[in-house]
């Protein structure tokens, strides 16, 4: 038997020298380079939408920026001028409407899932449902809401609309409040309860106010998130040309005008639509910058 | 038996001390976390304006006994117990006993200094109003800060958050809190590990002078700390003979008879630094 | 209020003292409350089940399983199906999964592999980050006028060149299932892209030094070692974007032409459930609205199925890890 020949019939000797410098001459370096430059390209290409849709928003929606964009109605048909006014209250309407649902209710869930219970079955099966409805189709949540308040009311409603935006904000606000509860150190906890605290006064006392920061990172999300949502709205709040006067009727907003005109063969109405979606978008920026303001760790 | 203790008779291990001066009458005789027996047969009197110091290598269970004392161990849901832990001769496990007033007569230390994310002064001032002080919140503050031994420290930057302050400085902003209630006993859990020689020293000092208005139980892992402080030394070990690691108590005594003329040979040994 | 046995017992001057009646009561209002907030979403889900199921129990009753299998969506004659609807759905969201995940995956690679330094590396997250915060009804407006004219002349191309291909079979006239996915893509890039870098930062360091300690090559590390390390986390990913493709409304519904055929031309208009709701419903009849609460109890069954899958997957893939 002859021996195994480790050096595979290399004739490189104990003297060979390594050649160290960098190098594309061998086709693992060549490799590894190309794909590289292909990670810059693909990585670079994927930054182009946000500022096309920026400098779209900017350009035509600038053009027509305007304050009366802020005080008048929407024109009808071949009308010249107008505005979206009631289209911004309707928005800020039910977005209120739907915070003033899903806030409270989702951090109630959250301290029942991060700090009373969080190992019940009420807490896994609440957590794990939450999950599953942050990719829950907006536009179900309208179904949802036609049927459960569109259909009962007898009639179209910025309540429905805020109903059924809440249905898309709880989740989040459940599960980013109860990722801050659980953040708040166990000692701070135990400090509280080792002074006599009740459950109860353990989380109004120090659990929320020290993880405030982070709930109201969640909440201002599902805030900007819920703002330019416009499917759960399209049949339940549905649209209208005047100004809202009371919560019980149909309700404008950004999102439903952008869609009503975009279509619309009238170029008075696009470029509403472009301002539109310039307003909509800057208030969608303000409380998704808001959240990462807050919840940016502090020193 | 022993003719040391001549008035105790179940066991070498055991202290004695006349039931109205005992603060905390405990007697652990099994302590579970689910099926692992953590602590088995201490007996352990607290006495009244002593200070009584629990030693003995990691793992021992001393702070799972501290725990047992104001039953911050019923957090942990797996925690069972045979035994009973009296009070003030009330026994606080009883059924209709809520742990939640237990804890507002016995304060607790931490071993990491734990200020809540409010300033110092409502970090003080947390547990007056917590148990509804109507008097004047200001002086109870500032008493408690005096006795911990950093009101000049801070009496400057009261609205200053309390997490700012140095370990030392937290440390004694915890004691401030806890003492600001004036609880009947306060149960120390290794409150100078995290802390500076130095900030150390005046934790001490601290605690020397609390001991005329409380009983305290301190668990250290540091020798010369419990010779330092500690009236009366309660030495704990683990047994793994039972395949397990069971802390259980060897012997207690008075701080002087424990470090210079210890019973038992394990206690011995663990003074000597033969194990650790 | 429980009873307080220490109060004989200690100093009459203590302030210690059990909690008031005032702090039982909140205590026990609270505990109460939060039951209810952690039952809230229990209760929301069944009842968005139970609800959609009842108004669209009347259609299932009447259309039976063929609804799911017909092709036509005939008002008048009271005649419903949605097969073009599923396929569109389900094709339009793969087409986007192929894309948005391809760009999604090399941006997470991109963020994670220290191509950047760290400063550019935030700045660079935060803009991807922000294409999730785009509202999807403007990306619909961008999409008919810049995607769509953009894309006439490449698909004009194409479809001359290469027509006898049946994806290129038919021309670009204007919505269509090819804008329809790329903005479909851009807006499941994040998800992707935000979840694959979370499964790529779940690599132990260890792996890492011990991958560059063999002498691979940057991306032989990354092919040979991290992107399988990761596997289960990205392909989580890419279910959850899948998910979250397939119940995407407006951008859709603005794009894809709302014509019901089942076609594979990536030139012509088509239509998916969630767009067929959108389109629909605010004009639809008694008969016609309890044939899209079937569609949506259709469309909520196809998400359910994907995103449980998901989160399934990436519950494993942190398990593991």
């Amino acid at each position: 038997m002859s021996q195994p020949n480790i050096a595979h019939g290399d004739d490189r000797g104990r003297g060979f020298v390594p050649d160290l410098r960098r190098t594309l001459n061998n086709r693992r370096a060549l490799r590894s380079a190309a794909l590289s430059a292909l990670t810059w390209v693909v990585a670079l290409i994927a930054a182009v939408p946000l500022f096309s849709v920026l400098y779209m928003l900017i350009v035509e929606g600038g053009a027509r920026f305007g304050l009366d964009l802020f005080t008048e109605l929407p024109p009808a048909g071949f009308e010249m001028g107008g505005g979206f006014g009631n289209a911004i209250v309707g928005t800020l309407v039910m977005v209120s409407i739907a915070a003033a649902i899903s806030v409270p209710v989702g951090i109630l869930g959250a301290a029942y899932l991060s700090e009373l219970h969080p190992d019940h079955k009420l807490a896994a099966v609440s957590r794990f449902l939450a999950k599953v409805l942050t990719g829950f189709p907006s536009i179900l949540a309208g179904v949802f809401a036609y049927a459960a308040v569109v259909v009962l009311m007898g009639t179209y409603s910025a309540l429905a609309g805020g109903i059924a935006l809440s249905v898309l904000m709880l989740p989040t606000v459940v599960l980013t409040a109860e990722e801050s509860m659980k953040m708040v150190p166990q000692r701070m906890k135990d400090a509280a309860h080792g002074m006599g605290c009740t459950r109860s006064q353990v989380i109004w006392k120090v659990v929320l106010p020290t993880a405030l920061p982070g709930i109201l990172t969640g909440v201002m999300l599902a805030v900007a998130g819920a703002a330019g949502e416009s499917a759960p709205l399209l049949f339940t709040a549905l649209f209208s040309n005047y100004w809202l006067q009371s919560i019980h009727e149909p309700t404008a907003s950004l999102s439903i005008l952008i869609y009503n005109f975009s279509g619309m063969p009238f170029e008075n109405q696009i470029e509403l639509a472009w301002a539109a979606s310039l307003v909509l978008v800057m208030i969608v920026l303000f409380f998704n910058i808001l959240s990462r303001l807050i919840g940016r760790p502090k020193v | 038996m022993n003719m040391l203790q001549p008035a105790v008779t179940d066991s070498p291990a055991s202290w004695h001390v006349p039931s109205e001066r005992m603060a905390i009458d405990c007697n652990l005789e099994k302590v579970f976390y689910g099926s692992f027996l953590a602590v088995r047969d201490s007996k352990l009197p607290i006495e009244k304006g002593k200070i009584t110091g629990f030693i003995g290598p990691s793992g021992c269970g001393k702070s799972t006994v501290l725990r047992s004392l104001n039953r911050m161990n019923d957090m942990i849901p797996v925690f069972r117990f045979e035994g009973h832990v009296h009070f003030l001769g009330q026994d606080i496990y009883a059924r209709n006993v809520d742990p939640v007033i237990v804890r507002r007569y016995i304060g607790m230390v931490f071993q990491q200094p734990n200020p809540f994310t409010m300033s110092i002064y409502d970090n003080v001032a947390f547990g007056l109003r917590l148990n509804r002080y109507r008097g004047d919140m200001d002086e109870r503050v500032e008493r408690a800060l005096q006795r911990a031994a950093l009101w000049r420290e801070v009496k400057d930057k009261l609205k200053a958050s309390g997490l700012s302050l140095s370990g030392g400085q937290q440390q004694r902003l915890c004691i401030a809190r806890a003492i600001a209630t004036e609880p009947q006993v306060l149960l120390m859990d290794e409150p100078c590990s995290a802390l500076d020689p130095i900030a150390t020293r005046q934790v001490e000092e601290l605690m020397i002078e609390l001991k005329e208005n409380y009983s305290v139980a301190l668990v250290t892992h540091n020798m010369q700390q419990a010779t330092r402080v500690a009236d009366t030394t309660a030495f704990f070990a683990v047994d793994i003979s039972r395949a397990g690691r069971t802390g259980y108590l060897v012997e207690m005594g008075e701080t002087r008879q424990i470090f210079e003329d210890p019973r038992e040979e394990l206690t011995k040994e663990y003074i000597r630094g033969e194990f650790s | 209020m429980a009873p307080n046995p220490f109060a004989a017992a200690v100093d009459a001057g203590s302030i210690s003292g059990p909690p008031a009646a005032y702090d039982y009561l909140s205590d026990r209002v609270f505990r109460i409350l939060a039951y209810a907030g952690a039952g809230a979403v229990v209760v929301l889900v069944a009842y968005i089940v139970w609800e959609i199921g009842g108004q669209a129990a009347p259609a299932v009753a009447k259309y039976g399983i063929g609804f799911l299998t017909s092709t036509t969506w005939d008002v008048g004659n009271e005649k419903f199906g949605i097969l073009p609807q599923i396929w569109g759905t389900l094709y339009s969201s793969l087409l986007a999964l192929l894309i948005g995940g391809f760009f999604g995956l090399f941006v997470a690679i991109f963020l994670t592999q220290g191509f950047l330094p760290p400063k550019l590396a935030i700045v660079f997250r935060t803009i991807v980050e922000l294409l999730a915060a785009i509202p999807s009804v403007v990306y619909g407006l961008w999409g008919i006028y810049v995607v769509i004219p953009a894309l006439r002349p490449i698909a004009d191309w194409l479809h001359e060149t290469l027509g006898f291909i049946p994806f290129f079979s038919t021309s670009l006239s204007g919505p269509g299932l090819m804008p329809a996915a790329l903005v479909l893509a851009i807006m499941i890039l994040p998800t992707v892209a935000a979840i694959s870098q979370d499964a790529l930062h779940l690599v132990p360091f260890k792996v890492k030094e011990a991958a560059y300690g063999m002498g691979t090559t940057r991306w032989e590390a990354i092919l040979k070692v991290f992107l399988p390390t990761a596997s289960r986390g990205i392909f989580g990913s890419m279910v959850l974007g899948f998910g979250r493709a397939l119940g995407e409304t407006m951008a859709l519904a603005m794009l894809i032409g709302n014509a019901n055929q089942i076609t594979l031309s990536l030139f012509s208009p088509a239509n998916t459930l969630a767009s067929l709701l959108a389109s629909n419903f605010p004009e639809a009849g008694a008969v016609e609205i309890r044939a899209l609460m079937y569609a949506a109890i259709a469309l909520l069954a196809i998400t359910l199925i994907v995103n449980v899958v998901g989160l399934f997957v990436m519950t494993v893939a942190v398990k593991k890890q």
